[in-house]
């Protein structure tokens, strides 16, 4: 089982995302529950959610508390919230942020836990294609290119499941264009 | 047909299939995506047939559902916490006027002080109204219930009250079998009342009872619920039959034939109690866990039996009575009568505090060896009790102690569990 533990603030879409995965991982014929945090939820508040993936009906019910995968989707919590609290070694790490790992301060951290951390513009790939500052969707589509976890047609199905007309058209091209994004950037490395 | 979507999303879709022809509803959290799903369903022409009507507050939702189940409709309402309270006159009318409306209690604290989050407090506060109680483990669960629910209170003229854990579920996306129009049509008649108000045939619905008959009114609303003892099962095995899935009955065990210790609780949190008695038992530790679905009527026979072979039964619960201590583990002691065995009481997840695996697996362990307490608060934390009891102490005008207790443990932001 895959556990995914999604922060943000309140607004940047963290419960639809979480919801939007559980819904493409359903769609490859996973088991999948998503939950939001039972935290007060208002705009720009940290929130938190959490997205299970199996193959078998998930019976667990308590927040995720060991996460195999982080999603950030706002690198400001990182100095307000204990983001990494639980996240097993060598876990991966996605984060919203147009500054690098060495520029977040996380070198340190990520080295002696042996995440795998990675870092994608995400909001600014979601103003230039839904025109708002809603990096779920974009960091959802680059977690499936990092972790090969659902397919990129099954998030894109997940978004049009959840939003109709323009907003899901512009969101499936957010989603495109940080799968790509992501896939080059791997590709570059294994190059 | 499978579907990935949201608990209250599948009620919502569950309750259109049984072809209510009355919803009436104020939304309160955190139950108000259902009501909001129906009024969408409604209002697009998905589901027809049916009046749905705003109200202006929870006693005008189960007053209007009062007198249009009275009228002989099909009525379905929800509500949560202190919207439960405010139509709490209304409860024990719908229940004493014998009349089959079907209500969904998204479970959730009551305050003060305040607090959105799932706790059973609100159902519980109702249990002694006479409605039937069915509490629902998954949302495949809470679907399945409602579909039982109408066919269930309109064949003893019994309201019903499906309680599912508030946010825990109303607003988990999970798998559900969505089932088809003909399955429901199939399963749930028409329903026929006992009683209708009709202009045609004049009656009146409420009379005022004095000593002479109050006791047998009384008592036939209790040989209902007993009825519903026997109805229970028998609609889930029907149910079983139409569906292909086991859902509701009185109650499930869970790996409890060998079992010394045994977990009772009610809702969600069962499932998180599996996954605890599993990693146990690979330890060689023998423990199970009964799932209770039905809290009104109280299966005490069923309960009785599944227990009574057990050393000790740990009853987690989500609600208590302050200043006594359990309040299902009453009915589970009431059951146990004349069997000597261990009996303690955890009461656990008050105000959505998360039940954990490790601390479930950590309570079970104490209470293996014996030294669980009576009554136990699962990962209580001592030191701020003792830090506002001495403040308490020190000191007359100590000022509100929830204001205190949260100044003291500075701003919670965002904490897992």
């Amino acid at each position: 089982m895959l556990q995914v533990r999604i922060h943000g603030r309140g607004g940047q879409g963290v419960v639809s995302g979480a919801e939007m995965l559980s819904v493409a991982a359903f769609l490859e014929g996973r088991h999948a529950q998503a939950f939001p945090s039972f935290g007060s939820e208002r705009m720009g508040a940290p929130v938190m959610a959490f997205c299970r993936i199996g193959d078998e009906p998930i019976r667990s019910r308590e927040p995720v508390m060991e996460p195999d995968a982080l999603i950030i989707q706002d690198a400001t919590l990182l100095h307000q919230v204990d983001l990494f609290n639980g996240l097993r070694a060598g876990g991966t790490v996605l984060i919203n942020a147009t500054r690098s790992q060495d520029e977040l301060g996380l070198d340190e951290l990520v080295a002696s836990n042996r995440y795998k951390l990675f870092t994608l513009p995400a909001t600014e790939i979601a103003l230039k294609h839904v025109g708002r500052a809603v990096p779920n969707v974009p960091l959802l589509a680059a977690f499936a290119a990092l972790t090969g976890i659902v397919k990129l047609e099954s998030v894109i199905a997940a978004i049009r499941d959840k939003f109709a007309g323009k907003v899901g058209e512009g969101n499936v091209a957010a989603a495109t264009d940080a799968f790509e994004r992501v896939r080059k950037e791997q590709e570059g490395q294994h190059a | 047909m499978l579907r990935q979507i949201e608990g209250s999303r599948a009620v919502a879709e569950a309750i259109a299939l049984a072809r209510p022809q009355v919803i009436c509803a104020y939304p309160i959290t955190p139950q108000t995506h259902i009501v909001e799903g129906l009024g969408e369903m409604v209002k697009s022409g998905e589901l027809t047939g049916c009046e749905y009507i705003n109200v202006e507050s929870e006693f005008a939702a189960l007053s209007v559902a009062i007198g249009s189940a009275a009228a002989g409709a099909r009525t379905y309402t929800a509500t949560s916490s202190q919207g439960l309270l405010f139509m709490a006159e209304a409860v024990y009318n719908a229940a004493g006027l014998g009349l089959p409306i079907v209500m969904t209690i998204g479970n959730r604290a009551i305050g003060a002080p305040i607090n959105i989050w799932n706790d059973h407090s609100d159902s519980m506060s109702m249990r002694d109204a006479g409605w039937i109680q069915l509490f629902a483990e998954t949302n495949q669960e809470a679907l399945d219930l409602h579909i039982q629910a109408f066919k269930l209170a309109e064949a003893l003229s019994c309201p019903v009250m499906v309680c599912m854990d508030g946010f825990i579920l109303t607003h988990a996306y999970e798998r559900v079998d969505m089932p088809t129009q003909a399955q429901v049509d199939a399963f749930l008649p028409p329903f026929e009342p006992r009683q209708v108000l009709d202009p045609a045939e004049p009656v009146s619905i409420g009379a005022m009872v004095g000593p002479e008959a109050f006791t047998e009114v009384r008592y036939l609303a209790h040989h209902n619920q007993l009825r519903a003892l026997e109805l229970i099962p028998r609609l889930a095995v029907e149910f079983k039959n139409e569906f292909g899935r086991e859902s509701g009955g009185l109650l499930r065990t869970y790996r409890t034939d060998d079992a010394e210790t045994i977990v009772v609780a009610l809702g969600s949190v069962n499932g998180t109690v599996q996954e605890a008695v599993d990693t146990m038992r690979e330890q060689g530790v023998k423990v199970g866990s009964l799932s209770l679905c039905s809290f009104r009527p109280f299966p005490l026979a069923a309960v009785r039996s599944a227990l009574q072979h057990a050393k000790r039964v740990v009853v987690l619960e989500k609600c208590f009575a302050v200043g006594l201590g359990g309040i299902v583990s009453d009915g589970v002691r009431k059951a146990l009568s004349g069997i000597v065995l261990k009996g303690y009481t955890v009461v656990a997840g008050l105000g959505g505090r998360a039940i954990t695996r490790a601390s479930l697996i950590k309570l079970l362990e104490s209470a293996g060896r014996d030294e669980l307490e009576a009554v136990t608060f699962l990962d209580l934390n001592r030191e701020i009790v003792a830090h506002e009891l001495q403040r308490e102490r020190k000191a007359r005008r100590t000022g509100p102690t929830a204001e205190a207790i949260l100044k003291s443990l500075g701003t919670v932001a965002s904490s897992v569990g």
